[in-house]
């Protein structure tokens, strides 16, 4: 939920404060909103870019950073060749730019500690920056609930916050990180190299020490409509299954 | 605000300017847009109803819905993710006719658009009726595929698309204008696009 204080602009300057290269395709950006706000993991941002003309483009941009990390939000964007704004974002925008930016929004693909778990997360490519967030704001505040995050990229290098994830699976305190690369094999002995199907959700399911509460899938609409078939294949029913789908 | 090197902005050709709200782009494919997984509504199990609160009017099978009088609309769309898209050719049920079948008037001011998977959205009755709203049956003369709403789905094309709700199973007429799913969630309660009317915080 929004709630902004009137007759104030929904929309503020926020300056770039940090700019680094996630994957081949994948770059994250800081902003740092001239009025910091707090957010929910799973909420996003709209951005908006003026052209001099006046001409305007805006996107929504899922939040990759949780709240508790401060220091404004990382939103981690990729280059659609045919895109409009993230190749001005990969090939324009710099450190110390100011970019309009209205949020946080959303109040449907949102995980907060009150909705307790077990919960399962299913991204596909840059499907997982929201769920990163909830991953995120679950171990900065020592969260116990089980998590599992089913991750499909094409390959390895693809797949973002790698490092990361990698490292909160080896802290065995209930996340549990399974990668499914679908153009390369699995590189872990505990992952796939196939496209999510219901007998790898199933599993998924497994590893967690009760059925999810909570499901949340998130990619482009042609992985979000295979992996929430395979979570009800799996036996998940539809309430529980939150989906965010890119419009293509 | 102007961006620091934002040029080249994918402005639209200036004959169709005029048609896209502002903070929209013109998207010559169909995104696909849900809060939960696709529904898969056999029609043999699918049917529409009319409510007052929790009263209901009257009830349709698919059969006796296919059988009403069927309109055709050409329309633009705008999707508040910020897509546009031009000239959608759908057919289907007026609501005028719906009602007309029905027997009856508008009860109330406002109605509650209901569907298979739960979903709901409110929109003002005006709004829905005198040509400006059906159920759509038909998309580009096919039925509706599962993901884009069908078999049937709420057509509203002057509001926000999210109005426009898919698998739609029944209007509730109801009192008070009652927030629906999205409109629960921080979108608007009316969602006109011309007026830029996506979160619950716009004028």
């Amino acid at each position: 939920m929004t709630a902004e204080p009137s007759p104030q602009s929904p929309w503020q300057a926020a300056t770039i404060t940090r700019i680094e290269k996630r994957t081949p395709r994948v770059t994250s950006f800081w902003f740092q909103p001239s009025r910091p706000f707090a957010h929910l993991a799973g909420q996003h941002v709209d951005i908006r870019l003026t052209a001099p003309d006046g001409y305007q483009a805006r996107r929504s941009y899922s939040i990759a950073s949780a709240s508790e990390t401060g220091g404004g939000v990382e939103l981690a964007i990729e280059r659609l060749d045919d895109g409009e704004v993230s190749p001005f974002f990969h090939d324009v925008a710099a450190v110390g730019d100011e970019i309009e930016l209205r949020g946080p929004l959303g109040g449907h693909f949102i995980w907060e500690e009150s909705d307790g778990g077990p919960i399962l997360l299913v991204g596909g490519g840059s499907g997982v920056v929201p769920l990163m967030a909830m991953v995120r704001h679950r171990t900065l505040r020592n969260n116990a609930v089980p998590v599992a995050l089913v991750f499909s990229a094409r390959v390895w290098d693809e797949v973002i916050f790698r490092d990361e994830l990698i490292g909160l699976d080896d802290r065995r305190d209930g996340f549990d990180l399974v990668l499914t690369l679908t153009r390369e094999p699995a590189r872990r002995p505990s992952d796939y190299s196939r496209r999510v199907d219901a007998r790898m959700m199933a599993q998924a399911i497994k590893r967690l020490p009760k059925a999810p509460r909570l499901a949340y899938v998130c990619g482009s609409n042609a992985f979000v409509s295979a992996a929430a078939d395979a979570l009800i294949g799996a036996g998940v029913p539809a309430g529980p299954i939150r989906t965010e789908r890119y419009g293509v | 605000m102007v961006t620091r090197g934002f040029f080249s902005g994918r402005r639209p050709p200036s004959d169709t300017d005029a048609r896209i709200p502002p903070g929209q782009y013109l998207e010559q494919g169909f995104p696909v847009l849900s809060a939960g997984p696709t529904p898969r509504v056999r029609t043999e199990d699918w049917s529409f109803t009319l409510k007052q609160g929790p009263k209901p009017l009257k009830k349709w099978n698919w059969a006796e819905f296919n059988a009403l009088p069927q309109s055709k609309m050409t329309r633009d769309i705008h999707c508040v993710t910020a897509w546009t898209k031009f000239n959608t050719p759908w057919q289907g049920v007026m609501i005028d006719d719906i009602l007309a079948d029905a027997g009856i008037e508008p009860p109330t001011a406002y109605t509650l658009a209901l569907s298979f998977d739960g979903y709901s959205t409110n929109v003002p009755t005006k709004d829905l009726v005198t040509g400006k709203a059906m159920v759509a049956l038909l998309y580009e003369g096919k039925p509706i595929t599962s993901d884009h709403g069908g078999p049937a789905r709420l057509l509203v094309p002057h509001l926000y698309f999210w109005k426009s709700a898919k698998w739609v199973n029944g209007l509730q007429f109801t009192e008070r204008d009652e927030p629906g799913f999205w409109e629960l969630r921080g979108y608007h309660m009316y969602g006109d696009p011309w007026r830029e009317q996506r979160y619950s915080s716009d004028p």
